[in-house]
């Protein structure tokens, strides 16, 4: 654009590229969650990678087979097939049969983005819309926790199981920090739930690496970072309120952002540009929306953890929102409201 | 000639104008009783019974019918078939009636019924006005079977009650519940409508074909 020489240019439409693109959003999100994958295959052993790569393959069978003949091959190369895929597996546990995972990936293709038009078409986040459908389908895998078996490399035995199959009755099962902290008053000490040696899904053991990733992104503009910011700080604003009224019953806010799959899901599912508003205000205003939603499952709801469902909500409402958080258009009147 | 036009009105049910696939209709019962395969064939059969009965006697009087007061007309002579088929289905299966509970007195509000009483029955003699509701009801029970024997397939295992995959099969919980109707019904619309869509695209190639034909 500096160029003052009068040249006759010819160009078609985008003239300002930058390198902000899908493949490139993708394979930083990809990178970002490297770590806190890598922790989770030290926890889980061999079981976690197996349920990651059937996850990923279903959303890749999905993608190729779905995808117009014409653009097969982009719409895998771009990555975001693949990211929705191991987003899904990183939310399942590893002690899932490698098929239930492999049709919750293609379901999340499928059903979270194919029959909506496509990449940037759909309302809800494909990987949880994935997770809601598995969770209701196998209500017993789904809520399966192996025990932590940190440096042993082994198979969960439900990994293995054959297609349509159970899982198979796997003798010992471990509990989630907030299944624990629900059912069993327990609270688990905030080192564990920081660096990850707890029962729990697949991608929801490491906190701290969780949030290494996040700063990554925020590094590299890839996330709106008061998506996350108002999620955590509302939890724990709600948690705190919470623990003054009742210390014993309630959770204490770093707890409460420690636990379950709130990292996880603030960080990498709550912000996907797709599904979340475009605008500054909006996007506050889903985050807090987020934030009392999972308080209000987990706390008062008959479920231990409620990210998932919470954003699906503001997944729904974020047309709505865009909406009404419209900036006003410069040299326009303000709207009397 | 006569005959033919008969067929035509029957067969017109069972595919083209399927009453689930292509005019959407009935989707209450569709979706609540289609849990399993026994429900959804006993649904189809209860609705077939009053669909055909009250087709013909809405076609015999469709002369003597006000025009004005034609819609309570209809849904009397439904309500009436409606109760013989709720006491007769309690006294014969009372299982299968205890399950599909309050939907039998709501085939009264079925749009299916009311809708072919409304554009068919009222207008055609007696004869094709038979037809037809045959044929809409055999369609829409071959369309509540298919979606009640996926649903049982997938959600149990089973079809008609009888084991298919031994008993370590994983039941996917969601094909009972109310989302598996939804989703079910969905897929197999997509299929319908993508199958539609490639049969109109042959017919147009092998028109264009014939055409270039007939000009070269």
């Amino acid at each position: 654009m500096t160029d003052k020489e009068p040249r006759l240019l010819l160009f078609h439409a985008p003239l300002l590229r930058q390198d902000m693109t899908t493949p490139r959003t993708m394979r930083d999100v990809i990178v970002a969650l490297l770590p806190a994958t890598a922790a989770a295959v030290w926890y889980f052993g061999l079981g976690a990678v197996l349920v990651l790569a059937a996850s990923i393959l279903g959303a890749a069978v999905a993608e190729w087979l779905f995808a117009p003949r014409a653009s097969r091959g982009a719409s895998l190369r771009d990555g975001s097939g693949l990211l929705t895929g191991l987003l899904l597996g990183l939310t399942l546990p590893p002690g899932l049969p490698m098929w239930m995972a492999f049709l919750g990936g293609f379901v999340s293709i499928c059903l979270g983005k194919v029959i909506w038009g496509g990449l940037g078409h759909n309302l809800f986040n494909p990987a949880l819309l994935g997770r809601a459908f598995l969770l209701a389908t196998f209500p017993i895998a789904m809520t399966t926790w192996p025990v932590i078996t940190p440096g042993e490399f082994g198979v969960q035995a439900g990994n293995l199981a054959l297609p349509f199959m159970q899982a198979g009755a796997d003798g010992v099962s471990g509990a989630t920090p907030l299944g624990l902290f629900k059912f069993e008053q327990q609270v688990t000490p905030l080192a564990e739930l920081a660096f990850g040696k707890i029962g729990g899904s697949i991608g929801e053991t490491s906190g701290a690496l969780l949030l290494l990733g996040g700063v990554y992104l925020w590094i590299r503009r890839d996330l709106d970072w008061r998506i996350p910011v108002s999620i955590l700080a509302t939890v724990a604003l709600f948690s705190l309120v919470l623990v003054l009224f009742d210390a014993e019953r309630f959770p204490a806010p770093l707890f409460s952002i420690f636990s379950g799959g709130l990292l996880l899901g603030a960080i990498y599912m709550a912000t996907d540009p797709v599904t979340s508003p475009v605008t500054p205000k909006g996007a506050w205003i889903f985050g807090i929306g987020v934030g009392v939603l999972v308080m209000l499952i987990r706390v008062f709801g008959g479920l231990p953890e409620g990210v998932m469902y919470a954003i699906l909500l503001m997944n729904a409402a974020t047309p709505l929102i865009d909406r009404y958080t419209q900036p006003r258009v410069f040299g326009h009147e303000a709207e009397s409201s | 000639m006569k005959k033919n036009e008969s067929y035509e009105e029957f067969l017109k049910g069972i595919w083209r104008d399927n009453p689930v696939f292509a005019q959407v209709l009935g989707m209450c019962p569709m979706l609540a009783v289609t849990n399993s395969a026994v429900n959804a064939i006993a649904m189809g059969m209860a609705t077939m019974f009053v669909l055909v009965g009250s087709s013909f006697l809405v076609s015999t009087f469709r002369n003597v019918i006000p025009k004005q007061v034609r819609i309570s007309c209809f849904i009397i002579i439904i309500a009436t078939f409606v109760t013989i088929a709720d006491y007769t289905l309690l006294a014969l299966v009372p299982g299968v009636h205890k399950e599909l509970g309050a939907f039998i007195p709501l085939i009264v509000a079925n749009c299916l019924i009311l809708g072919r009483q409304e554009a068919f029955a009222s207008r055609y003699p007696t004869k094709l006005a038979v037809m037809d509701a045959l044929g809409m009801a055999c369609g829409f029970l071959v369309a509540l079977f298919s979606l009640g024997a996926v649903r049982e397939i997938l959600g149990d295992g089973a079809l008609f009650g009888v084991k298919l995959f031994g008993d370590s099969f994983e039941p996917w919980v969601i094909m009972i519940l109310p989302p598996g109707g939804f989703l079910t019904l969905g897929v197999i619309l997509l299929f319908f409508n993508w199958f539609k869509y490639k049969k109109d695209e042959f017919l147009d190639d092998v028109a264009r074909a014939e055409r270039s034909g007939a000009d070269g």
